[in-house]
């Protein structure tokens, strides 16, 4: 088994009001088949012993389908992979002496709560104004009641995996939250389920997004290569198409 | 249910505009380079040109008043999206890189709010040299016409720096649309992977094609010697 020597450049901020900095960092002997949070882990239990705060990082389920993480790492949004989340990103990406520069996301709309650790509640309060269908509470509905042709079902679920873990407001130059909105919306909108709210949905949703600080996509479309799920930048024009529909 | 006013000072509609109002600066700057081609053509094709815009009276100006509208309104909303961001993203990323792949982000992208100023100030000081410029009227059979094709041509023959500035502006404004006209038709809800694949490389190809266009005549002035270049015929 291979092991490297990675030198890492960390932002390190203590909360909110702290103007923060970068720390350097050197690990040894780090596996190519680690993940590169594990590395990270490795890190911290160095730091623990050493009696030093560990670096604090998002995580969750570890298996790319949480949305929990999402570190900048040498300037792109989940590392250099495409269609892959930072916990399923593995050292064997990296080589021997490589300098690794880790950062939060950077945002207004997604404040730095400690190190690498950001509040992205401003995409909760998205989804609170408009994410959901209404529906009968009470018996289960009939399976096939309500007939949804299978390519609309298909192009409603690629929208549906969105996780929400931001790397498209990371990426974009723009600090736009358009890809994620829209995707939110294109999801809803598309089956019949989500018609009777469709159009209070999509203008509320896109009054949220303005009202949370996130600047204008300008279809630079990086949003779409770091997407972890690869969910294309179509949801942004679908949200567009919806919006103008509703206001007309 | 956001006012008129209020949906088109949304996100979306912001773009939206951005959008339509750059399609029709395109389609304004399509015609502006037919106008310009007919420098090659009769010794006063292009005074005649002039001379029937400028009998379209009314008309004229109510094509001005929307082209002034059309680009007062796309500068306006262009700088605001750049302060926007700049207001979005207070911190800088120490390191920022492209994941290429399907991004569209390219030098082009990134620097439409740079590209955008140069044009808007180049637009004012071309408009003063040549709409607003002193001509000579002159006399074709027993017609009267203002001799705009002999202010063209000594403007760019004896001046390398409007020669030169010029052609800057113009690989300026390629670069512009380069990206401008494909995100045109995704602001206006261009939704298909495939037709969008097609609208890049056809947008792109434009982008040069007029570039290349409205560069190619002061350079030629300057370098072939006004009148005395062989593509050219003067009254």
């Amino acid at each position: 088994m291979s092991t490297m020597t990675i030198h890492l450049k960390i932002w390190r901020q203590k909360n909110a009001n702290d103007p923060g900095h970068f720390e350097d960092y050197t690990l040894d002997e780090v596996s190519e088949h680690m993940s590169f949070l594990e590395m990270l882990d490795v890190l911290n239990e160095n730091l623990i012993k050493e009696g030093t705060e560990p670096v604090e990082f998002d995580y969750d389920c570890r298996e790319g389908i949480c949305g929990s993480c999402n570190l900048v790492i040498n300037g792109r949004a989940h590392g250099p992979k495409h269609k892959t989340a930072v916990c399923q990103l593995h050292m064997r990406n990296y080589s021997d002496g490589d300098t690794i520069v880790i950062e939060p996301p950077r945002a207004a709309a997604f404040p730095v709560i400690k190190d690498l650790v950001v509040d992205r509640s401003a995409f909760d309060r998205i989804i609170e104004a408009g994410g959901y269908v209404s529906v009968k509470t009470g018996s289960a509905p009939e399976a096939n009641l309500i007939p949804i042709a299978q390519d609309v079902s298909n192009e409603s679920f690629d929208y549906a995996t969105c996780i929400g873990c931001g790397a498209c407001v990371a990426a974009c130059p723009n600090s736009s939250a358009a890809l994620f909105t829209g995707a939110k919306l294109a999801h809803l909108n598309l089956l019949p389920q989500g018609q009777p709210e469709r159009e209070k949905r999509t203008i509320a949703m896109v009054d949220q997004m303005d009202k949370e600080g996130f600047g204008d996509c300008s279809n630079h479309g990086e949003c779409e290569a770091v997407c972890p799920v690869g969910i294309s930048i179509s949801a942004i024009a679908e949200m567009r198409k919806d919006y103008l529909k509703a206001v007309i | 249910m956001p006012s008129f006013i209020e949906a088109l000072k949304s996100q979306v509609g912001r773009k939206f505009l951005t959008g339509i109002t750059g399609l029709l600066l395109v389609f304004f700057i399509i015609f502006h380079l037919m106008g310009n081609l007919a420098i090659f053509g009769e010794p006063n094709a292009m005074n005649e040109y002039s001379k029937f815009l400028h009998s379209l009276g009314p008309l004229l100006w109510v094509a001005r008043a929307g082209l002034i509208i059309a680009f007062i309104l796309h500068a306006w909303i262009g700088i605001s999206i750049w302060w926007n961001k700049r207001k979005a993203r207070p911190q800088k990323y120490k390191v920022y890189s492209s994941k290429g792949g399907p991004s569209k982000q390219s030098l082009s992208s990134r620097s439409m709010a740079f590209t955008g100023i140069v044009l808007l100030v180049f637009v004012v000081i071309h408009v003063n040299t040549f709409a607003l410029g002193d001509t000579e009227t002159i006399t074709v059979a027993g017609e009267q016409y203002s001799d705009l094709k002999q202010l063209v041509i000594d403007t760019f023959a004896n001046s390398a720096l409007y020669t030169f500035g010029y052609t800057i502006v113009m690989i300026l404004l390629g670069t512009h649309l380069g990206h401008g006209i494909w995100s045109a038709f995704v602001s206006l809800t261009m939704r298909s992977k495939k037709t969008s694949a097609i609208v890049y490389t056809v947008g792109a190809i434009f982008a040069v094609l007029l570039a290349v266009g409205f560069l190619f005549i002061p350079l030629y002035i300057y370098f072939a010697g006004g009148c005395e270049a062989a593509l050219i015929s003067c009254n």
